[in-house]
């Protein structure tokens, strides 16, 4: 059916958005959850599997105690309680990329409950509601084979590799959230980020976003203003940047808006967002028939962690966000709107590694928040998806300060670096980047300036410096810019005193 | 010794044989590798013969012992395995078609342990599919025929280990209890059956029926080999989470003490009375007289809570089998086949299509069982009462080894009974397990031995000595001190009595 | 929650769904008509044991039993693949999976 959609601001005007939102993380852990293969991203398909996580007939699992040592860590990074006695079940259904045909997940019972994260949207503070995080299991992967190249009864097939099947995963569920609604998009964005840099900060996880090692889904129902039923709710998934977050609750409000508006109900179901147009297609409806059949799994023993073992972990944790948020303010000397906007453009971490890369703070927060913000705005990824690292930033900076190259070409050494052409000193040489201050060139350039332009000469000659502009823009030009203005002003004045 | 003592003889006799070199591990197997010829045709208690294998590995034992190696007791002493466990390069079927030809690429643990000790793999006994029935006539590979009478049924599902040990096509062999499926057919079949304590043997490699019930135990001709097989493939597995992290019961010294002198023995109440065979609960009496008799202390205890066993049995098993078996979908192994009048089916269509072709009708009717015990709005009522039911058994049996030492009861309510018999009403056919079931709720070990001929069919009836978890040695004490006082009665094993069979030239 | 000691066809239909199991029209009515009797047997756990008492998962109780993080050795490829009823790419091949994108 085709949707009409309701302008997202007028949709707010009468419904406010309910959001509950589940973030997956994929854990670095060196091996999966239940077997020993090992985890590494892009090895040859079917190469990490063992009877264990192909679900071979009789094979057991046994726990990874690093999994759960991490699952304590970030549960209590988000001020989570730490279960006394814990199980892991049995989530039962079928699919072909999940061997047993069941997931071994955590049911009523999950290692940590009960925290909160305090997130930064606009100056205000909201607290969003942890009601559980979870240790589970991935799945494999499969890809569609169209019907042509098919080789099973020539038919369309698919394709399933299982070496991610069985890598460690932590589900961390909030409560629904409820935020003034023209603010809810930002902070369903600020709360992912916010939990990216929490855990990227414990080390137990690359959460990159763009490589599914933290996935994020959205889910959303509307309830008319005034009113308190709830609406039925729409699961979007794989959701691939912060930005996309913001875009998809945007986007499933305005969709909302649009069915109940027409009087029509909304379906229980999960969607997929589409990166290239931001909108959200139908997926599988949710029924009565997704009876999971959850149950305690025989195979594993429950988990205790001791409380001295939990006291141990907490002491691990690094300092918290907030705190570290002010220590760097500090540092920097950012004001408050620079530091909002940092933050919000999730590149709080991105400074800090370009200043540890020896930049000055007022350098890396020009480079991130302005060049390299417009670039992830034009090819809506996000500024650690770009290709181009803190450290590369540092060395195109060290550049401008050696006067090698200015800000103008540095926007080229950038294009070179992300299209792989080398460094950024090979890319400067590559691209014959380097501005010219020999005087031997320059002085040249400057006497066919003058000699084109006669009675600018004798007005300069006349003393009259304000025309020195038009023969310095002709020797820039005549150099395609690759000129140290300031030398060339020089030359002119010398030739014309 | 003649080739015919050889395959007689018990594993005992036969580990001292070899080790005094008057035979080779090479002539013991080959001798019963033709006893499998001879027999097996008419028993059917094999799926797949290894003759090769096994050979190899007796050759390479003889070589080993020749040059003055160090080997275990049972090195050399060939041993048939349940067709559940996973052996690589040997089929494992589990009974099932949907398994047909699926040749394991990993040992079970027990496998390895057997591979370690030098003992010849004479090949996968028969079994009910996935483990899921009490006569192994749920083989979608035919039936056992029990040895005593090829009418009747050996029991289930082991029914292929116990026939193979009592038609002496084998000194040993592995079977697996998840309600009775060692003990049972043992009692069936006259010969020695036990489940070891829950974790006390690895469950790594065996197909899972139901994960907190399963248990894998030695099948053999008298006690003292079933203490040394048990000794052999027991002990703490790390690559199984439910494995007792602890030593194994020392079976083989109480098998050996055999002394029930002082010995508390109670007698369970609520297992021997209605639905018992008058030649079972005759044979029973006798047994427990010779105890008493031997200076064993005996008493009557009751364990109301055994009435919901059968019940509670019911739910969880099919409930964690329909899980367990959910693997088998025909997409990474297995027959795979596709609905028919449908030339371009979905993965989930050829699951489906898979299942329905590959499993037979007593599978289906416990995974759709379980699946009922497991669904929404019902799971408390149906699978969580039943766990909580176990539970009340558990306080029951803690009650009761508060004042006996180890419990007894019939093994089985009946002696073998005819092929067919119970195929029709699977209600009857569950009742087979009514007294072995409870050991498995609680994870308590079980013995099964042979105690004499029913008057009225002149077929084995099996006597089940019960232990406190962890405790596997009352067992062997008792058990070896009853086999004693019997064979002493007899002059000589039940078996010996068991009819001729015909043998194929 | 009703506790049905019946079980109708539709039931078994769905459960069969749930089961991924492609049930001719015999079974259905077989098994329609062969589990009711199965499940009033069993139904008389529900009578049994009170809310007090505790459900047993494990018969032998053993907390925190865990592997280190250390890497074991896998199957190779072709292990792995060695069963499947189909391959290509060293992948396994299943029929075309509905709701994928
Ligand atoms: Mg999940
Ligand atoms: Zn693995």
């Amino acid at each position: 059916m085709t949707e009409t959609l309701v302008p997202f601001d007028e949709a707010i005007t009468r419904y406010d958005p309910v959001m509950g939102l589940e973030i997956h993380i994929e854990l670095n852990t060196a091996t999966k959850m239940f077997c020993g293969c090992p985890t590494e991203f892009g090895a040859e398909p079917n190469t990490q599997t063992c009877p264990v996580c192909l679900a071979l007939p009789g094979a057991l699992p046994v726990v990874n105690a690093k999994a759960v040592e991490s699952a304590i860590r970030i549960g209590l990074a988000l001020n989570c309680e730490i279960a006394q006695w814990c199980r892991f079940a049995r989530k039962n259904y079928f699919y072909p990329d999940m061997p047993k045909n069941f997931q071994t997940s955590q049911y009523d019972e999950p290692i940590a409950f009960d925290g909160f994260v305090d997130v930064e949207v606009d100056g205000e503070t909201y607290r969003i509601e942890i009601e559980r995080a979870h240790m589970e299991e991935d799945t494999g992967k499969a890809l569609h084979v169209g019907g042509s190249t098919g080789r099973i009864h020539g038919a369309d097939y698919s394709l399933v590799d299982y070496n991610r099947a069985g890598i460690p995963l932590i589900e961390i569920v909030t409560r629904t959230i409820e935020v003034p609604a023209d603010k809810a998009p930002a902070v369903a964005r600020a709360y992912v980020s916010h939990v990216r840099d929490l855990i990227g900060g414990l080390g137990v996880s690359d959460v990159r976003m763009d490589q599914g090692s933290l996935r994020a889904d959205v889910n959303l129902s509307l309830k008319p203003k005034g009113s308190d039923t709830l609406g039925t709710r729409s699961e979007t998934k794989n959701v691939n940047s912060f930005r996309s977050v913001e875009r998809a609750v945007r986007y499933e409000v305005s969709r909302h808006a649009g069915i109940l508006d027409a009087g029509d109900k909304v379906l229980q179901e999960t969607r997929h967002f589409q990166e290239d147009s931001g909108t959200t297609s139908s997926g599988r409806e949710k029924s009565d028939a997704d009876d999971y059949r959850y149950f305690p799994e025989p195979d594993l023993a429950p988990v205790s962690p001791s409380r001295e073992w939990v006291e141990e972990l907490r002491a691990t944790l690094p300092e918290p966000p907030a705190v570290r948020r002010a220590r760097l303010q500090a540092d920097w000397g950012f004001s408050d709107l620079d530091m909002r906007d940092t933050i919000g453009a999730g590149a709080l971490d991105l400074i800090v590694a370009t200043v540890e890369a020896g930049t000055t703070p007022q350098a890396a927060k020009k480079w991130w928040l302005g060049e390299m913000a417009r670039r992830a705005n034009e090819t809506g990824t996000d500024l650690d998806a770009l290709g181009i690292t803190p450290e590369q930033v540092a060395e195109i900076q060290a550049l401008i300060d050696a006067g090698r190259i200015n800000d103008k070409l540095a926007r080229s050494v950038f294009d070179g670096v992300i299209a792989g052409e080398g460094t950024a000193k090979e890319v400067v040489v590559g691209r014959k980047l380097e501005v010219v201050s020999d005087d031997g060139a320059l002085g040249a350039a400057v006497d066919r300036a003058i000699e084109a332009d006669p009675d600018a000469a004798e007005k300069i000659r006349a003393g009259n410096l304000g025309v020195a502009g038009a023969l310095i823009g002709a020797v820039m030009k005549e150099m395609r810019g690759q000129a140290d203005a300031g030398r060339v002003r020089e030359l002119i004045l010398e030739k014309l005193r | 010794m003649s080739t015919r003592d050889l395959t007689t003889a018990t594993a005992d006799e036969l580990s001292q044989t070899l080790a005094k070199g008057d035979a080779s591990s090479v002539e013991v197997t080959q001798a019963h590798i033709d006893r499998i010829a001879a027999v097996d045709g008419t028993i059917h208690a094999f799926l797949h013969v290894d003759a090769e294998g096994a050979l190899a590995t007796a050759a390479d034992i003889d070589a080993r012992r020749s040059k003055g190696e160090k080997l275990h007791a049972l090195a050399g002493v060939p041993i048939a395995v349940k067709d559940i466990v996973a052996t690589i390069g040997l089929p494992t079927t589990c009974g099932s078609k949907i398994l047909d030809g699926w040749i394991p690429p990993y040992d079970a643990t027990i496998t390895r342990h057997i591979k370690a000790a030098g003992l010849p793999i004479l090949g996968k006994t028969n079994m009910d599919e996935f483990a899921m029935g009490s006569s192994t006539e749920h083989s979608a590979y035919g039936p056992t025929y029990n040895p005593w009478d090829i009418t009747r049924s050996p029991g289930g599902s082991g029914g292929g280990s116990a026939a193979a040990v009592a038609a002496f096509e084998a000194p040993l062999a592995i079977g697996t209890d998840t309600g009775g499926s060692i003990r049972q057919p043992g009692a069936l079949t006259g010969t020695v059956g036990v489940k070891p304590t829950y974790g006390g043997v690895s469950r790594y490699g065996l197909v899972a029926l139901a994960s907190s019930l399963d248990q894998a135990g030695p099948v053999t001709r008298s006690v003292l080999d079933a203490a040394l097989l048990h000794e052999l493939i027991g002990g703490h597995d790390p690559c199984d989470s439910t494995s007792i992290d602890g030593p194994v019961p020392a079976v083989v010294a109480a098998a050996r003490k055999a002394d029930v002198k002082g010995l508390k023995v109670g007698i369970i109440t609520e297992l021997g009375g209605d639905g018992f065979q008058p030649g079972v609960r005759a044979r029973f009496d006798e047994a427990v007289a010779l105890l008493t008799g031997a200076g064993a202390e005996v008493v009557e205890v009751s364990l109301p809570s055994l009435e919901h066993a059968l019940a509670a049995y019911y739910l969880v098993m099919p409930s964690e089998a329909s899980s367990n078996l959910a693997r088998f979908d025909a997409m990474r192994y297995g027959v795979r086949v596709p609905p028919t009048g449908n030339d371009d089916p979905s993965a989930e269509q050829v699951m489906a299509s898979s299942r329905d072709a590959g499993f037979g009708d007593e599978v289906k009717r416990r995974i759709i069982l379980g699946t009922y015990a497991l669904s929404s709005g019902y799971y408390d009522a149906y699978y969580g009462s039943a766990q909580k039911v176990r539970t009340l058994i558990a306080s029951d049996f803690a009650a009761a080894f508060a004042k006996v030492d180890v419990l007894v009861s019939p093994t089985s309510p009946t002696t073998a009974f005819e092929l067919g018999a119970k195929l029709d009403d699977p209600l009857s056919m569950y009742l087979q397990d009514v007294a072995t079931i409870p050991a498995n709720l609680v994870g308590i070990p079980g013995l099964s031995l042979p105690i004499g001929l029913a008057d009225e069919d002149r077929l084995p009836v099996g006597l089940q000595f019960l232990a406190p978890q962890k405790a596997d040695d009352r067992l062997y004490n008792a058990g070896a001190a009853l086999e004693r006082l019997l064979e002493e009665k007899w002059g000589g094993s039940l078996l010996a009595q068991a009819p001729e069979l015909e043998v194929a030239r | 929650m009703s506790e049905p000691l019946g079980i109708s066809r539709a039931d078994v239909a769905h459960l069969a769904g749930l089961a991924r199991i492609d049930l001719s029209d015999a079974e259905l009515d077989h098994l329609a008509t062969e589990l009711p009797s199965i499940l009033e047997y069993v139904a008389a756990v529900q009578q049994a044991a009170g809310d007090d008492v505790e459900a047993m998962s494990h018969p032998v109780p053993v907390n925190n039993v865990f592997r280190e993080d250390v890497v074991r050795p896998s199957l190779t490829q072709d292990e792995a693949l060695a069963m499947a009823p189909a391959s290509d790419q060293g992948r396994f091949g299943v029929p075309k999976i509905l709701g994928e994108e």
